[in-house]
């Protein structure tokens, strides 16, 4: 769909493991033939000593991390376009914007191409971009798609923004029949230039409730409020600020009741935290220990994430 | 020999948090006498022995601070070489592991103290005892 | 339990004449599509018409380790890039890193040689399988999980680390079957405990630890600590990941799987074959791998072939359990010691804990090993005599084991590092420059 073939080198930087993103890729990838490198993510100077010993046609890759492999290349004065054999990569995981696409597509000299999945849907591989890069195809033979109002569960006009809703139509394991994924997006029912008939979606617009991503992962609030209120010396209140993609800052109030002037047990109970909510959510965070009272109590519903990154 | 009382309070790494906790302290009268702050990556614990500990520690208490009141044991160091190697040494021989130090000078500066918190105050006082060390008597420093 | 009983337990005559046949078409392939190997023959002057029965493997060159560095990255490949579908690498460590390449039937191979094993632990389609060995370039993860998913077993690729949630979801899946390297086995038993989980309420039956030394004694403490049966399993990245060969129930052994792998054992100094029972290097040649056929690769694990009939009924012979390694043997003050040999003491004396470092330093000339050695909980809180009288007894202990006097340290618990993989015993802190 978007031109690789056999001969192609695919570098895959997903993480492998219960994350479905590397694996859906993998088999993909192996069925068409197409050679998989299963780097997985992180230890930045291999990924790209690979990309230029295996001479890497293809990445399979968090936007964010491309960016950052990017960024790193420039630092050791590599030219992705004369140095490497790079021509396309599939970001995913995470929301980006078109001008992430096309920062991204210029600095590594690459076509880049969406796609769209979700574990609960066997992964990555439910929509895919072709290469018009107008939109991606929802693979209508497997999945049925609605898109419905989050608040009434009323399906929208056609090509209104609204929650995503997917059926499968063949899948053995675990059939779903009109899942709520709480990603915005709208229809594009005109037909595409490449001759597919299966209709396309916008990139996700965003999310109907107050999951978060980081590296890739869903994230719920509730997650971390569940860790933090299992913990002894914890307070009430609680903040998670989101600067990047790539990491999250929980700030907690100290207990007051719990304090008895030992430095040790504080750093213990941060250690704690950390642990306890990167088992909890596959992310290990930034933790800060605050005094009580630092923190805004808002009335009702508290503001507990704090997004500061821009799509 | 009797115990001491150290006052600790939570503290973010940030500016201005010393001085809010001083401040409350010198509105109210209350001496400082020795003092230190242990931080790490965030935050820290600031450490205060005061003349009115009981005092200073209700007060600090109820103006919203996170502290605690911690026993420790006050041990006199002579003003000359190895001073505290003496002390440390004893300590140490007897297993006692210190948690916390900080030092008092008596106004006269005639005499200085080394004060410790231990594990167990009591337990570091008996193995103590027996030992060449002039204590810090709590009525001292009222 | 066999996963395929007409091979696994071919009549010996039919295998030796399928081994001949598979190894002439290898040397052949490898002669014509490798450059590097026609060079070493030529070199010799052998050529694939030269191996006429099995025991002319003789004839054919050594590969090492180094040869596979020299050649990087693809340069052992004996078809076109576009077959390879797959690539794994060895960590490297010193120097650059070996690279395995696979095409689809050589993953076909390996998912049948790791269902093979898996079924000798006793897995089957309604078991949970949890990969705990890590994914990625390292072999371990998709190995298991090849084979795994050639049963049909439910695969849990958990990937290595993250040890709370690897436990968490033992429990809550009902893990039957964990696959991951002992030490980290031994971790989790003692975060399970931690997390207040006893690890034998877990629905554990069996386990497929590998990818490192370890010995009878850590087979019964993770089998005591789990309550399952361990097996041991054996393979790498060279000649095709974990797979090469694995124990039968009996557990005296781990038969290797002839029909693809062929076994010697050489003596290391002199290269030359050693009678059966007597410990030497185990070297492997590959006689259905298509993508990077490797001949008498030099694996550098010590041990010895194993030839008597098993009662399992499988007719492979087997190798006894990895012994050391060639080039981690620690020479001390010219004695040769393992590493495992070390670690038996440790497990046979009470009041310890499996958890252990080897520091050798030479402070004058003389090298003196140092073995750190964390004390159980109970013992931590003993008197000072009582733990002075068990580092003696540790010190004498290995002193009759390995004929060398030593110095243990009793370290607090859990102050040694903790590994998720491979654990790192040994601190050589010697320099040999002088």
């Amino acid at each position: 769909m978007t031109g690789a073939e056999r001969g192609d080198i695919l570098q895959n930087s997903m993480t492998y493991g219960l994350f479905t993103g590397a694996f859906v890729m993998h088999y993909g990838a192996e069925k068409v033939g197409i050679l998989v490198i299963p780097a997985g993510p992180g230890n930045t100077e291999r990924q790209i000593n690979l990309m230029r010993d295996f001479g890497t046609t293809m990445l399979h890759i968090t936007p964010s991390y491309a960016l950052y492999v990017a960024s790193v290349m420039q630092d050791k004065g590599i030219n992705p376009r004369k140095d490497l054999k790079l021509k396309r990569a599939y970001l995913g995981a995470e929301p980006y914007s078109e001008e992430t696409r096309r920062k991204i597509e210029d600095m590594l000299g690459i076509d880049i191409y969406n796609c769209y999945g979700l574990t609960e849907m066997n992964g990555p591989g439910v929509g895919f971009e072709c290469k018009y890069k107008q939109g991606l195809h929802i693979w209508e033979d497997n999945f049925l798609m609605e898109v419905v109002n989050p608040e009434t569960g009323e399906p929208v006009p056609e090509g209104e923004i609204g929650e995503l809703v997917l059926t499968t139509l063949n899948r053995e394991a675990m059939p779903l029949i009109r899942y709520r994924t709480r990603d915005l997006t709208r229809i594009i029912a005109e037909p595409c230039k490449c001759g597919r008939t299966h209709r396309r979606i916008t990139r996700i617009l965003g999310r109907s409730d107050d999951m978060f991503i980081v590296k890739g992962v869903n994230i719920f609030p509730q997650q971390i409020e569940q860790v933090l209120m299992s913990i002894k010396g914890v307070a009430q209140n609680y903040q998670i600020v989101l600067d990047s993609y790539d990491d999250m800052t929980v700030k907690v109030e100290i207990d007051k009741e719990i304090f008895d002037g030992k430095i040790d047990r504080l750093i213990k109970m941060k250690e704690e935290i950390i642990e306890k909510i990167r088992s909890a959510t596959l992310v290990k965070p930034k933790v800060e220990l605050l005094e009580p009272g630092t923190l805004p109590v808002s009335e009702g519903k508290a503001k507990r994430v704090i997004d500061n990154r821009t799509i | 020999m009797s115990k001491v009382y150290i006052i600790s309070v939570f503290a973010e790494n940030k500016p201005g948090r010393l001085e809010r906790v001083t401040k409350v302290l010198t509105e109210a009268n209350i001496n400082i006498l020795a003092f230190s702050i242990t931080s790490t990556n965030g935050f820290g614990v600031i450490k205060f022995m005061v003349n009115k500990c009981k005092e200073a520690y209700d007060l600090l208490k109820e103006k919203g601070f996170t502290v605690s009141l911690n026993e420790a044991i006050g041990i006199e160091m002579k003003d000359q070489p190895g001073g505290l190697y003496e002390v440390v040494k004893i300590l140490s021989s007897k297993g006692i592991n210190i948690e916390s130090a900080s030092v008092y000078v008596a106004e006269t500066r005639k005499r200085a103290y080394l004060i410790v918190e231990v594990d167990d105050t009591s337990k570091a006082m008996e193995a103590l005892s027996g030992e060449p060390l002039k204590f810090l008597n709590p009525e001292e420093i009222q | 339990m066999y996963w395929n009983e007409e091979l696994e337990c071919l009549p010996l005559e039919k295998l030796r004449e399928i081994q001949l046949q598979r190894l002439k078409d290898t040397v052949k392939k490898a002669y014509e599509k490798v450059p590097y190997y026609r060079r070493k023959f030529d070199e010799i002057g052998v050529t694939p018409d030269d191996i006429k029965t099995l025991n002319d493997i003789i004839h054919i060159p050594f590969t090492s380790k180094a040869d596979l560095r020299e050649v990087y990255p693809f340069g052992m490949f004996a078809v076109p890039l576009n077959e390879i579908v797959e690539i794994h690498m060895s960590s490297g460590t010193t120097g650059k890193p070996v690279v395995a390449g696979y095409t689809l039937q050589d993953i076909e191979i390996w998912g049948e040689v790791m269902a093979r094993c898996l079924t000798m632990a006793g897995a089957t389609k309604s078991d949970i399988v949890q990969v705990a060995y890590g994914y990625g370039l390292f072999t371990g993860g998709f190995g298991v999980h090849y084979g795994a998913r050639k049963i049909g077993a439910m695969i849990v690729p958990a990937s290595a680390g993250n040890t709370r949630r690897q436990i968490e979801i033992m429990r809550d899946f009902g893990t039957t079957i964990l696959t991951c390297t002992p030490s980290y086995a031994l971790y989790m038993a003692e975060v399970a405990q931690e997390m207040g989980i006893e690890p034998t309420t877990l629905k554990l039956k069996a386990g497929c630890f590998g990818a490192e030394m370890w010995t009878e004694a850590m087979r019964t403490e993770i089998e005591r600590r789990f309550n399952l049966s361990a097996f041991n399993i054996y393979g790498l990245t060279e000649i095709i990941g974990p797979g090469v060969a694995h124990e039968c129930t009996e557990k005296k052994g781990l038969h290797v799987f002839e029909d693809h792998f062929l076994v010697e054992v050489i003596d290391p100094d002199t290269g030359d074959p050693l009678p059966d029972g007597k410990r030497g290097e185990l070297v492997l040649t590959t006689i259905t791998r298509e993508g990077m056929p490797m001949l008498r690769f030099r694996t550098r694990d010590i041990t010895s072939i194993i030839r008597d009939k098993c009662p399992c009924g499988r007719t492979f012979l087997r190798i006894e359990r990895i012994r050391g390694r060639t080039d981690d043997m620690i020479k001390v003050r010219g004695v040769m010691i393992f590493p495992y040999q070390i670690e038996k003491a440790i497990l046979e004396v009470q009041g310890v804990e499996p958890h252990y470092q080897i520091i050798i330093t030479r402070p004058q000339h003389l090298d003196e090993i140092e073995v750190m050695v964390e004390m159980s909980k109970e013992t931590f809180s003993d008197e000072i005599k009582h733990l002075e009288n068990l580092k003696k007894k540790l010190e004498r202990r290995i002193e009759e084991i390995t004929g060398i006097r030593v110095k243990v340290t009793l370290v607090e618990p859990k102050s040694l590092p903790r590994s998720e993989g491979k654990a790192k015993r040994i601190i050589d802190k010697r320099s040999l420059s002088e």
